[in-house]
């Protein structure tokens, strides 16, 4: 024990150095060089800026709306619900969602609402929704706005991510591009 | 994105057996100076040889130190600088279970990153995530040096191979993934918390950090420990599709690479090639039927009338979809990582089985060296069940195996099962005590006590995190398990090579049972099944499998 503890003490010391200090500084320096100085992507609109990866809560009409959260996009932290595949309690709450959205927008059947409209992300700032779940809004949208579904679908195709490479991944709409463009159409 | 990884690992795997052999290597005209720099400041010889137990006390010595350090950061982390947040002291039954949950390289989080942690406490436990991996490299070093063809007790010096793992195989690649993290999104900053505004006019604050360096070594030293609460299912540390497959690229190289390089050290590829083999065959055993639960959805969901053609969503994110998912979660819990891009808790039942079943066996492809030392115990007990079959004398790389390595791998084999079972009777045996921190009723609550023992066992770090694991009964006992379930693995699989390389070298003949052939493979690979199986069968029915049936 003896013969180890002051070099143990020193290596620690040593190495503390390097991996709390030099290695971060190198990342940070290297990160200097990244788009936004690598404080993460951020879009600047009307003078307001939003980080494009950090999913926001939207659930007026008007706006393409984000899947439910567990911490309602508060991204001072992050969470999941963690509720198991069969909890009776947590079945209700996807049928509330469900019953929700289907009251906001008339014409939608069940069959046609893709499954994480209703269910929460794992973070809780999910910043997309598939395809698919731009398409069922769209009604909505056009209507609420006085827009034709033609434009609505066309801006829907225009935002959606195809796979990386077109292989790998699935296909996803970052809802906040989606709903910037959105406004700006007027 | 598996197989790119496997063709890296080859060459990758080489290089390793390179540095613990001490040959040339590419990067020495670097490295040689800052290692040489690093024995000088610590007053080491490095090239004072050492025993296994020599090596066991400098280990322990060094991991002490390690954990007080910790200790003091934690529960000081309020003044200490570094803290725009002003996040608060942990308090000591947390500390306790963080400090040694890096230092034994499983990152159970019993906090969130964004308000449990300050700047420098992620600092310093980004620091445990190399120096703790570096621990589990430099043990299966030892272990590569003692089975080499002769007759020893001299097994190089352990602070040089710690330094050399730290130094030579995890800071470059370190350097390389966190740089192209910072590049796609992941933040790098050390500015506290930003406020901004959504487009529906809440004010909202958004937590940021030193977080593309932090990421880059939680998956290369295969610790799991997020920088954020959700880990790598948080758009910020995990930003798009491409950062998934580099992040699982991160998480899988190097214990990859170091079973080549165990069959590169010992100039016996083939065996390198059987190990990966068995491993490979008990991966896709797990993965495959887990990726078909999570794409087919909740059953539950679709008997409401909803499309679960995108799988079972709950708890995962759209941009990497239920299978890409799956695959993490298998991924993460046989390699001892433990990061998550998907909540665990949420997904099928009985794809918590195989994520359970992953951590239960612990030894296909395993964590940063320590899966290799996993293995080892099951290839000394598979060598002595078919060496009792066929009728011949136990033996591994010419050393004979007798009673005291038998001995010492049985308890280690055994230890694994003990420390989950105990664990969760123990806190089903207590409902006034543990009830209250279930997030879900029924069949799935004992799932989550079951997951939280099992990845504490494992030195896994992954959860079933709706259970509610910040009170002293979760952080102590979970954190009694971590010290037992990491130590004991190392020193029984090192004693066992330590005490075979002293013995005389038996050189092969036709009486020895190869070592490197498929039967012998297969061999392992039974040994693993049916001590998994018959340890872990009953506690199973309880929870996921039963969950599964009232399902249907």
């Amino acid at each position: 024990m003896k013969t180890n503890l002051l070099p143990a003490i020193r290596l620690t010391a040593a190495t503390l150095v390097l991996f709390c200090v030099v290695y971060p500084a190198i990342v940070w320096a290297i990160a200097q060089l990244a788009p936004n100085q690598g404080k993460g992507e951020v879009i600047a609109s009307n003078g307001k800026r939003y980080y494009a990866n950090v999913g926001q809560q939207f659930t007026e009409d008007k706006y393409f709306n984000s899947r439910p959260s567990a911490v309602d996009y508060n991204a001072a932290g992050s969470a999941g619900s963690n509720k198991g595949a069969s909890n009776p309690e947590y079945l209700q709450t996807v049928k509330a969602r469900l019953d929700t959205f289907l009251v906001h927008n008339p014409g939608v059947k069940e069959a046609d609402v893709p499954v994480e409209l209703v269910t929460a992300s794992g973070s809780g700032l999910d910043p997309d929704i598939s395809p698919a779940g731009a398409r069922v809004q769209s009604a909505r949208i056009a209507r609420v706005r006085g827009i034709s579904e033609k434009t609505v679908a066309s801006l829907v195709e225009q935002h959606t991510q195809g796979p990386l490479l077109g292989l790998f991944g699935p296909s996803h709409v970052n809802v906040l591009k989606l709903n910037l463009a959105l406004d700006q159409l007027r | 994105m598996f197989a790119i990884t496997i063709v890296l690992a080859i060459p990758f795997g080489s290089y390793i057996a390179k540095v613990y052999a001490g040959e040339k290597t590419l990067p020495d005209p670097v490295l040689n100076r800052l290692d040489k720099l690093l024995y000088k400041v610590s007053g080491i010889d490095e090239k004072r040889e050492m025993n296994w137990k020599q090596h066991m006390y400098a280990l322990l010595t060094v991991n002490v130190v390690w954990y007080l350090l910790a200790i003091f950061v934690l529960m000081n982390q309020s003044w200490l600088p570094l803290n725009p947040d002003a996040n608060p002291d942990q308090t000591a039954d947390l500390a306790f279970n963080t400090g040694i949950s890096f230092m034994v390289n499983c990152n159970l989080q019993h906090y969130s990153g964004e308000s449990g942690v300050s700047y420098l406490s992620q600092l310093f436990l980004m620091f445990l995530q190399f120096v703790s991996a570096g621990t589990g490299m430099a043990a299966a070093a030892i272990i590569f040096i003692a089975l080499k063809n002769r007759t020893t007790e001299k097994l190089d010096n352990f602070w040089a191979l710690l330094v050399k793992s730290c130094t030579r195989i995890l800071l470059p690649l370190s350097i390389v993934v966190g740089s192209v993290l910072a590049f796609n999104g992941t933040p790098m900053t050390f500015n506290g918390k930003d406020t901004m505004i959504s487009m529906q006019g809440d004010t909202v604050q958004v937590s940021t950090g030193p977080v593309a360096s932090f990421v880059a070594i939680k998956h290369l030293g295969t610790n799991g420990g997020g920088f954020y609460g959700t880990n790598s299912a948080h758009p910020l540390e995990n930003p798009n599709y491409f950062t998934n497959m580099l992040e699982m690229f991160s998480q899988l190289i190097i214990p990859l690479a170091m079973i080549f390089s165990f069959g590169y050290f010992l100039k016996r590829k083939k065996f390198g090639w059987m190990v990966f083999g068995v491993m490979t065959a008990g991966f896709l055993l797990l993965v495959i039927p887990t990726m078909v639960w999570e794409i087919n959805g909740n059953p539950a969901l679709g008997k409401m009338g909803v499309d679960i053609s995108s799988g079972a969503m709950e708890g995962k994110e759209v941009r990497f979809g239920s299978a890409a998912s799956a695959f993490w979660s298998i991924a993460t819990t046989v390699i001892s990582t433990g990061s998550v891009n998907s909540m665990h808790d949420s997904g099928m039942p009985l794809s918590g089985m195989t994520q359970l079943l992953a951590m239960m066996t612990n030894a296909f492809y395993g964590g940063c060296g320590v899966g290799i030392l996993n293995f080892f115990i099951f290839i000394i007990l598979a060598v002595f069940i078919s060496g009792l079959m066929v009728g011949r004398t136990p033996e591994l790389f010419g050393k004979k195996i007798e009673a005291r390595e038998m001995k010492i791998a049985m308890i280690v084999a055994l230890l694994h099962p003990l420390l989950i079972l105990a664990g969760t009777a123990l806190a089903a045996a207590f409902p006034e005590i543990t009830s209250g921190s279930l997030n879900n009723p029924g069949f799935h609550g004992f799932s989550e006590m079951l997951y939280e023992y099992t990845s504490s066992a494992a030195n896994n770090g992954s959860g079933f995190e709706g259970l509610g694991d910040n009170n002293p009964w979760w952080n102590i006992t979970t954190g009694i398990v971590l010290i037992l379930s990491r130590y004991l693995p190392i020193i029984g699989p090192v004693a066992i090579a330590g005490l075979l390389a002293k013995k005389k070298f038996v050189p092969e003949s036709a009486g020895t049972l190869p070592t490197d052939s498929a039967t012998f493979g297969v061999m392992v690979l039974a040994v693993i099944v049916i001590i998994a199986a018959l340890s872990f069968f009953p506690v199973l029915t309880l929870g996921p499998i039963a969950e599964y049936f009232s399902m249907l």
